[in-house]
């Protein structure tokens, strides 16, 4: 059951990674093996893993290297259907209403008994409910796109049950039942992807409709890759000695370990700072870029010599 | 065919305990249709998004997959020969690999003949299908001719593929257990002639010349060869199927085994068991759920929301009253029998702690004192020696009690449930019950676990029948089990 048409970035999962890492998203085979799957099976895609791996990253670059628009849905508690479907313009109508109000006399003004009033004002009831007064929210407008585009539902976690299970429903089927309207069913069903922080454990329906994504922390390869790329002046050396320290960061017994969005900001700190290489000085002092919590800065600073020696150590 | 092998690999992977549901399964198969063969670790990376959806599933996940789908010896493939589909029917090892390896794709014709190339009984990717190529055609007889020209060819794909036939013919997936091993042995033998081949060696050994006495032992040096053989398959066949089963086994067992009585060998394995039901009763309770009292309108709310629509009520505020996060204090006895019941409790309150409940734990002997700082500092285990080192003497309940007055009872509050876990035996001191009635007026419910059942209540030093009058509720609690249901008893009354 592939979709009817499969634009050339989609069409191997080879062929997903080149567009992906020409827009500068450095992919694993396993990302884009769960994208190839996700598309060709029509299923969305729940993605777990830290915070700043790149999970929302992936959606946006996605949606760049294959021109579709992105939609974004940002869950939190209390998300309920009206925010995420679609809600009517309740404003609008009134103020419609309001204006129209002389018009409405006039056109029912000739009616003799309350029946031929409603029956004339039925007709109203369409027109103050048609597609004009709709607000339409990113699901539906995914819905809604001719071409197809790429649906991003973030932090899935933060929202609670009652949303989930109506998540359930519309990403079964890929159509939404607009009562006054009818029903409005996706010609090019998007690629849904859904992160999670994993705060709470997400209902088992859900995790089981989905394809299933694990970013963690990347190898080092992947990093010089990553940081090479989003920060693309920096000298080679650099490079080496930053990855190598951050990942022997990620070895310590701290508490938030630092990931990928932090190295990319380290890294362009240092080049601001115009640091050729890395010297424990300059390490302390910028200590704060990687390390958000002020517990893991004092345990890390105590051994950023020996720290720093072993990265600088390692990048020749 | 590949239908089969795909439920074979699910099969395996519920029997170790990844919960693959029929939709995944039928995904898993439409996923196999597009990527086909061809690519080893590209099969491996999607099945794993499709079957596996959390990170312990998906390590499940790869095990099986290697185990299930071994990675042949070869990379080398023969071109199309004989192919009869018999041993492809058994394939929990090697087949799918050698048609992996012959890029091949979308095998899911049901027809025989008409295969790619490459595929077939090609076993471990050996080139030479021929010699196999032989017992590919019919199943052979079962007799003892058959079964001393196996052993004896020394060909280890053809008696691979023997060996799976055998298997299946006996049902031997359905291995649970370990000591199931001989049975299925000796059934797959039979199977394959190891009857006539014993009638035939009785035979020989009464025979008295030389001949026969060699033709005996070559049987019997047969027969061990492919019981060998036969036996590492089976074992093979119980590492994919049964494992998981025996381990889910063993577990039921050890939860329900009264906690004295649990042998060495049994604590390990409670400690991960008390690991998984305290995640179980953490993921159950861990959602403060918010309950709408219906029918009652929130109108600061409503009008509120409804501020841009000139205060007609589009939006409607329903008001909603927060459940209580549950606050358990526990308060222990760690005198002689009881310490060990004490060991598991603070082992599931732990993995409790700070998700689903707000704790408090107290020991007391003589004395009442707070764990915290204890497992703070140290391992439960040395949590545990520590405590029993600081407190001494005999068992006081009155004291503690006063204890309990005199130094933490701001710990109590409407909404705390109060978890004692003891025995009732004081010694014969005061047990100062008008503490306890204060205690079962403040809180919000007083749960008493006690190892003794109640025929012992009463006897001897034992004030269990005074105290029973201000508990909410006083049970038995004499295994693992026992102690999860009671733990998930209080944490339900929050809901």
């Amino acid at each position: 059951m592939t979709s009817p048409l499969t634009p050339p970035g989609l069409s191997s999962i080879d062929s997903i990674t080149q567009s992906l890492a020409s827009v500068g998203y450095i992919s694993t085979r396993a990302i884009s093996t769960a994208i190839y799957v996700a598309h060709h099976l029509r299923k969305p895609v729940l993605i777990e893993g830290p915070a700043g791996v790149g999970k929302t990253d992936l959606a946006q670059s996605l949606a760049k290297s294959l021109e579709h628009p992105l939609l974004r849905m940002q869950c939190y508690e209390g998300l309920d259907e009206s925010k995420a479907l679609y809600e009517w313009k309740y404003g609008k109508q009134l103020l419609y209403t309001q204006i129209l109000k002389e018009k409405i006399h006039d056109l029912i003004g000739d009616a003799s008994s309350l029946d031929q009033s409603l029956a004339k004002l039925g007709s109203f009831q369409d027109l103050f409910f048609s597609r004009d007064f709709l607000e339409p929210r990113p699901i539906l407008r995914a819905m809604e796109q001719a071409g197809g585009s790429v649906l991003l539902i973030d932090e899935i976690d933060k929202s609670d049950e009652a949303f989930e299970a109506f998540l359930l429903e519309v990403l079964s089927d890929y159509q939404v039942t607009i009562p006054e309207l009818g029903t409005i069913s996706a010609q090019v069903p998007p690629l849904v992807i859904l992160t999670s922080n994993n705060t709470r454990e997400l209902s088992d329906a859900l995790k089981r409709r989905c394809l299933h994504l694990h970013i963690g922390f990347p190898e080092a390869d992947r990093e010089r890759k990553i940081v090479l790329a989003r920060v693309p002046g920096i000298s080679d050396l650099l490079l080496k000695q930053l990855v190598a320290f951050v990942q022997a960061v990620r070895g310590e017994a701290i508490r938030k370990l630092p990931s990928i969005s932090e190295t990319v900001d380290w890294a362009r700190t240092l080049m601001l700072l115009h640091a050729d290489a890395l010297d424990p000085q300059m390490v302390r002092e910028t200590l704060n870029v990687i390390l958000k919590r002020q517990a893991d800065i004092a345990e890390i600073e105590s051994k950023a010599e020996l720290l720093t020696r072993d990265a600088v150590a390692a990048a020749v | 065919m590949m239908e089969q092998t795909l439920t074979r690999f699910v099969r395996a992977l519920r029997a170790s305990g990844a919960p693959v549901s029929s939709a995944e399964t039928l995904d898993a198969a439409r996923t196999l249709a597009l990527i086909g063969y061809d690519d080893r670790e590209a099969l491996k990376t999607a099945f794993g998004s499709v079957l596996a959806k959390s990170l312990d599933e998906i390590e499940l996940h790869d095990k099986m997959f290697d185990l299930f789908f071994r990675r042949p010896a070869s990379d080398e493939l023969s071109p199309p020969k004989a192919e009869n589909l018999d041993d492809d029917n058994v394939d929990d090892d090697g087949d799918k690999e050698s048609s992996a390896d012959s890029g091949m794709s979308k095998p899911e014709s049901a027809s025989p003949t008409e295969d790619a190339p490459g595929k077939g009984q090609a076993q471990g990717g050996q080139s030479t299908p021929s010699p196999s190529g032989g017992e590919g055609k019919a199943p052979p007889i079962p007799d003892a001719e058959s079964f001393m020209e196996l052993a004896l060819s020394g060909d280890g794909p053809r008696i691979e593929a023997a060996m799976r036939r055998a298997a299946q013919a006996v049902g031997a997936d359905d291995i649970r257990f370990a000591t199931q091993t001989a049975w299925f042995t000796r059934k797959m033998l039979e199977e394959l002639g190891v009857r006539d081949l014993e009638a035939k060696l009785l035979e020989a050994f009464s025979g008295r010349t030389k001949e026969a006495r060699a033709a005996a032992n070559a049987m019997i040096e047969a027969r061990h060869v492919l019981q060998e053989h036969a036996r590492e398959h089976v074992k093979q066949l119980f590492e994919v199927f049964g494992r998981g089963a025996t381990d889910s086994f063993m577990e039921e067992v050890v939860t329900d085994r009264a906690i004295p009585q649990l042998s060495m060998r049994d604590m390990e394995r409670m400690r991960a068991i008390v690991a998984k039901l305290a995640k179980r009763l953490a993921i159950k309770h861990a959602r403060r759920r918010r309950v709408r009292t219906s029918g009652r309108l929130d109108v600061r709310k409503t009008l509120h929301a409804n501020a841009g629509h000139g205060g007609i009520p589009f939006d409607v505020v329903w008001k909603q009253k927060r459940k209580d996060k549950p606050r358990i204090v526990a308060i222990c006895d760690v005198s002689g029998s009881v310490a060990q019941y004490v060991r598991f409790l603070l082992m599931f309150l732990q993995a409790l702690q700070g998700k689903v409940a707000d704790l408090r734990t107290f020991a007391f002997c003589n004395d009442l004192i707070d764990v915290e700082p204890f497992l703070k500092e140290h391992s439960l285990d040395g949590a545990m020696e520590a405590i029993l080192r600081k407190l001494g003497g005999g068992t006081d309940y009155g004291q503690a009690l006063m204890d309990l007055r005199t130094k933490h009872w701001e710990a109590i509050d409407r909404r705390t449930t109060v978890l004692i876990l003891g025995d009732g035996r004081s010694n014969y001191s005061n047990p100062r019950l008008e503490i306890m009635e204060e205690l079962a007026d403040s809180a919000k419910r007083v749960v008493w676990l006690c190892p003794e059942g109640p025929s012992q209540w009463g006897s001897g030093d034992s004030c269990m029948l005074d105290y029973k009058t201000y508990c909410t509720r006083l049970s038995r609690c004499a295994t693992a089990g026992d102690l999860e249901t009671a733990i998930d008893d209080i944490l339900l009354a929050y809901n």
